[in-house]
């Protein structure tokens, strides 16, 4: 099997890609879906280290961070649908003020 | 050792190259498509490592039900492209360089502290199987799996009080007009 190192490198590189994207990109949906991506490259290194271990609390960390993923997703596209109702954007330089 | 490493460069590079480009593409639309290519091959890396219910679970839950809540909001608000342009340029200089410096600090320290890395062991019959997470989630991660149950009771509580707010204000705007017992409480 690949050594354990490559999987870690390969879930900081998709972690480092997700942050470049929350802090580059200004459309509140992708940064969303790179918050999405940063969450599983956690993911990655969750169940490369379970199997390194040969335990299976790492996997049943992963299965209760796609639970906390799931619920973060419906209640986010939930508020992103309520600001572009009211601002007509989703451009996150534009919501810069508190009240709607 | 040299199949594993056929089979894992690839796909490695599938995933960042549909990594890097969800986050350029200009187009929301595929970075959702981006995404989802991503989500596909990180499963298969969590079959490799033996986690076979987490694989699948990760194509129906990211891959399949959150993507497609994704898909649905872009095409809802017809959000593909950003209208207004950006205003702050030296933002993505900034977060370029955050970013990259992220980068070199987890791949140093991966590679130049590295702890003692040994081989694989064996695994049990079964690791990885729906029947031993069960086991494990009902056994061990009882009171945590049961708090997940109301979290995701808040959740489609929240997204559904979210995203009904709206029609209700403009029905109470409505009656607003129509209402003496408002309009009267409006004029002192």
């Amino acid at each position: 099997m690949v050594p354990i190192t490559y999987y870690v490198s390969l879930s900081a590189i998709l972690f480092a890609i997700g942050a470049i994207g929350v802090l580059v990109r200004r459309n509140a949906i992708v940064i969303f879906m790179s918050v999405e991506l940063m969450l599983n490259s956690a993911n990655l290194a969750f169940v490369a280290f379970a199997r390194y271990y040969a335990a299976l609390n790492g996997q049943i960390f992963v299965f209760f961070v796609m639970a906390v993923a799931a619920a973060e997703v419906a209640v986010g596209l939930a508020l992103i649908v309520a600001i572009f109702h009211s601002k007509q954007s989703i451009n996150v330089d534009d919501l810069d003020s508190l009240k709607g | 050792m040299v199949t594993d490493f056929l089979l894992f460069i690839p796909l490695a590079l599938i995933a960042i190259v549909s990594a890097i480009g969800m986050i350029i593409s200009k187009n929301a639309m595929y970075s959702a498509l981006n995404l989802i290519v991503n989500f596909g091959t990180v499963a298969v890396f969590y079959l490799i490592l033996g986690a076979q219910f987490i694989a699948l679970t990760q194509i129906t839950v990211y891959a399949g039900a959150i993507m497609v809540l994704f898909l649905f909001v872009i095409m809802l608000l017809g959000a593909e492209h950003l209208r207004a342009p950006r205003k702050f340029h030296w933002q993505e200089v900034a977060a370029l360089t955050a970013g990259f410096i992220l980068l070199a600090e987890g791949i140093y320290i991966i590679f130049f502290k590295p702890a003692v890395v040994t081989g694989y062991p064996a695994v049990p019959i079964g690791y990885g199987s729906a029947t031993a997470i069960g086991l494990e989630l009902f056994n061990q991660y009882l009171l945590p799996f049961e708090v997940t149950s109301v979290l995701l009771l808040v959740a489609m509580i929240g997204a559904i009080v979210l995203a009904s707010r709206r029609r209700k204000s403009t029905r109470s705007s409505r009656f607003d007009t129509t209402n003496p017992l408002i309009t009267s409480d409006r004029q002192p």
